[in-house]
């Protein structure tokens, strides 16, 4: 474990992600203390701008609610529904690759041609087409992401177990008279981890943007605030007020780059012999 | 050139190269001196890790990057090569020093034809017009003698056999007549016959050229066929140096010693065969036949036929060498008999039930009986299992409690010369010998009858396979089990096996016990396989 932490911190922009994302869950968790009133709630004139008021130190919207209660709790909604999304895409994703890369054949052009019918649809359409029918909320959206982003999952593990599936300590567990789900589970997906990771943090940024991107043509949860909600409500209007959309805006690059750095640093401290050379 | 005769071509001297921190020593190479004289072939001989590749890889600049010279000089021609830039050493890599490398698939370009490989050689160093670069190409092709140089021209690398690839790494190192030729194990990956040929080439070109030639190498049958001088290494140090007489007749240090008495010998005992009324194993025209490509757009079927028809017999406690050149389908018929591929036809009797045609629970539990220990003592155990769980999973898998599973393994990992320590930790912990014991103990622990070991000491050092050939031979002769020893190594199969079935393109061309093949090989095949074992001539000159 030290000797990944080490590996890890070797790659500053990696550690830059882990902290900014740190502070991120922090806002999120802290969101209900910090702001206990519903960031739907009208507290000000509508348009303060940012810095005018100290108790509203990112002004206020077109309806006067405070911009930081929202962005605080929308960090909560994205954050929630990148992780479980990211989850639940794997759920779906990594039994679908690993029955296709171990039994191959038939099991495996099956598998693959139900996995390309879903590639093929382009991903946002197809989760706003999911969204719009089965009506916005919390778990149509997390759902609507799941089902389009679990085939690179799919892929990403067909491709290592077939691979694994040949080495000579796979053939030995068959024939020590293992089963199939043994042999799958305790030999085969443990040595895929370390991809899976990589690719999981990486998933968790792409679906914090599809949520925002769904939220910002008004597909989102409507009782939820959240950052792609107010960056759409406030698109009309931003050459009045630029703050509207800049914060939740900010908010979501801060958030994916985050990602996206320590999904690198993980590549670099899990894959070590792929790293980039260090000098 | 200026130097005299009795001036080396190369000297290094006390060459020290560090290792990064956390290595398991702080030199790759310490305090390391020797010379190459003109026409000579020096030997750099020792085991895994003993740093042999190194000094060459200082010389010609190829060091990874974090392991450094840190003090020594390497004398080239009056130049020390450790303080010239990179631009001086790539003018004397490949016209002055040239080397060739083990694997030559990998040292060649896939996508290139062998002519625009040679000819890189001339356009690297701007010499030669095009034209006259392609009769230069066919004349040092003419000089490896590559069948067919005009068409081997044309080729890809993998059009080519592993030793025509060889020699054209060879034609690609002699193209600018070098006064070094550095040959790091280019022999290792060739089969018997291949290497044989290869070294005489290597032999001849220096008799004709004159060059020095460095050749590093892990086997001494290597070394007794073609050296001058010897350099034996451990750890980093030379520890013994001469002339090949004197190193491998007389050696002097402990550790050489060790190493050539390991070399498995050239002599099969002859014995009273172990006949059993009932042979455990049965082998009925066993048949397996691949086929790639086809299909709906892929054009033609290839179809290489792996394994024709084989029988054979395997009686309780005995032993069966099955050995043949890569590609003879040796490893195929290993890989039938347990069922990891599929056989097309044929049976396979054990203990009077045919393997061949089990399904599911039933083969399951058949497979009991038959274990198998695997070549690559890396691949074959999973890093992230501890190495209790890793024998203790098969006889679990059939049912034994979990405690009494372990209490075995920790038994198991004792009879074969390892420490109960050993059960929480994990592979990676180990060495390459110690993980081929706990490959050994997973065999054993399902109780079979029968163990097929496929290549199970290849990738062993001399000294390290010795010791395993013991193990297996102490194990056998305890636990009565009957064994087919796969490999390609007619030593290693001398020394551990009852009976041997020489394998050529899938067939059996040979079956006999190993006194009868050895000493009166019926095949033409199974001879020239003899008289290719490195160091042959040397071990009956020495033995009359």
């Amino acid at each position: 474990m030290t000797d990944f932490w080490k590996r890890y911190q070797r790659n500053r922009g990696a550690v830059i992600g882990l902290i900014i994302l740190l502070a991120v869950v922090l806002v999120a968790v802290l969101a209900p203390v910090l702001f206990p009133q519903s960031p739907w709630k009208m507290v000000q004139r509508p348009f303060l701008p940012p810095f005018a008021m100290e108790r509203f130190p990112l002004g206020t919207d077109t309806l006067g609610r405070n911009v930081l209660a929202g962005l605080a709790h929308g960090a909560q909604v994205s954050l929630l529904v990148g992780l479980i999304s990211t989850l639940v895409s794997l759920v779906i994703g990594i039994p679908i690759g690993a029955l296709a890369g171990y039994f191959g054949g038939w099991v495996d052009d099956a598998l693959m041609r139900f996995t390309e019918f879903f590639q093929t649809v382009p991903n946002f359409a197809l989760a706003i087409v999911l969204v719009a029918i089965f009506e916005p909320s919390v778990q149509s959206i997390v759902g609507a992401i799941a089902i389009v982003s679990w085939p690179p999952v799919a892929r990403l593990v067909r491709g290592e177990v077939l691979s694994l599936r040949s080495r000579e300590y796979v053939e030995a567990a068959i024939l020590s008279g293992q089963t199939n789900a043994t042999i799958i589970w305790r030999q085969i997906l443990p040595n895929t981890l370390s991809p899976i990771i990589v690719l999981a943090s990486l998933m968790v940024a792409t679906a914090i943007l599809l949520e925002s991107s769904l939220s910002f043509l008004g597909l989102g949860d409507p009782n939820l605030m959240s950052w792609g909600y107010m960056i759409g409500a406030a698109r009309t209007v931003i050459r009045q007020a630029w703050w509207l959309s800049f914060f939740p805006g900010l908010a979501i690059v801060l958030t994916v780059l985050a990602l996206n750095l320590i999904g690198e640093g993980l590549n670099d401290a899990l894959n070590p012999r792929l790293s980039r050379k260090g000098k | 050139m200026t130097s005299t005769p009795s001036e080396p071509v190369l000297r290094i001297e006390d060459l020290q190269i560090a290792l990064p921190e956390g290595a398991d020593r702080a030199f790759a190479v310490d305090d390391v001196s020797y010379e190459l004289n003109a026409g000579e072939i020096l030997c750099i001989v020792g085991e895994s890790g003993s740093g042999k590749s190194m000094s060459a890889n200082a010389m010609m600049g190829l060091l990874p990057d974090q392991v450094r010279p840190t003090a020594g000089h390497i004398f080239f021609d009056g130049q020390d090569l450790l303080t010239l830039s990179e631009a001086e050493l790539r003018d004397l890599r490949g016209r002055r020093i040239a080397m060739i490398f083990q694997e030559p698939m990998s040292a060649l370009n896939p996508l290139m034809r062998i002519e625009d490989q040679i000819s890189e050689v001339f356009e690297a160093h701007n010499l030669l017009t095009p034209k006259e670069r392609r009769a230069r190409t066919l004349e040092l092709l003419n000089e490896v003698q590559i069948p067919d140089p005009e068409k081997a021209m044309q080729a890809y690398p993998f059009q080519l056999s592993g030793g025509q690839r060889q020699r054209v790494m060879i034609a690609m190192a002699l193209a600018l007549e070098p006064d070094v030729l550095i040959a790091d194990e280019p022999t290792t990956a060739l089969d018997v016959t291949t290497q044989a040929q290869i070294l005489e080439l290597i032999h001849d070109l220096r008799d004709r050229h004159g060059m020095a030639v460095m050749f590093i190498t892990h086997d001494f049958g290597v070394v007794a066929e073609i050296a001058d001088r010897v350099a034996v290494m451990q750890f980093g140090k030379i520890v013994e140096k001469g002339t090949a007489e004197e190193v491998l007749d007389n050696p002097q240090h402990d550790y050489t010693r060790k190493l050539i008495a390991a070399i498995p010998k050239l002599h099969a005992e002859k014995q009273e065969m172990v006949t059993s009324p009932t042979p455990i194993l049965e082998v009925i025209g066993l048949c397996k036949t691949y086929r790639s490509g086809g299909g709906l757009f892929g054009g033609p079927e290839r179809v290489v036929k792996a394994v024709k028809m084989i029988n054979l017999k395997l009686a309780e406690g005995e032993t069966l060498g099955i050995v043949g050149e890569s590609g003879s389908g040796k490893s195929s018929v290993g890989r039938c008999l347990v069922r990891l591929m599929e056989p097309d036809a044929g049976s396979v009797f054990l203990a009077g039930e045919d393997m061949a045609h089990l399904k599911g629970e039933k083969l399951r539990s058949a497979r009991k009986s038959i274990q198998m220990i695997f070549q690559d003592p890396f691949a074959s155990l999973n890093p992230r299992t501890k190495i209790g769980r890793i024998i203790a999973e098969g006889p679990i898998a059939h049912g034994v409690p979990a405690q009494v599973a372990f209490a075995k393994a920790a038994e198991l990992l004792e009879l074969v010369g390892l420490d109960k320590s050993a059960l929480d930790r994990y592979p990676h912990e180990f060495s390459g010998g110690q993980r081929q014991r706990v490959g050994i103990a997973r065999a054993l622990a399902l109780e079979p009858r029968v163990i097929i070991a496929d290549e199970a000491v290849s990738a062993l050092d001399v000294s390290i396979q010795a010791q395993v050939l013991d193990l297996l031979a102490d194990l056998k002769a305890r636990l009565n089990l009957a064994l087919v020893f796969i490999t390609h190594d007619l030593r290693v199969a001398a020394q551990i096996c009852d009976r041997i079935a020489v394998m050529q393109k899938g067939e059996v061309v040979e079956i006999g016990t190993a006194h009868d093949i050895f000493n009166a090989p019926q095949s033409a095949y199974t001879q020239s396989l003899i008289e290719a074992i490195p160091g042959r001539e040397k071990e009956l000159a020495a033995a009359s």
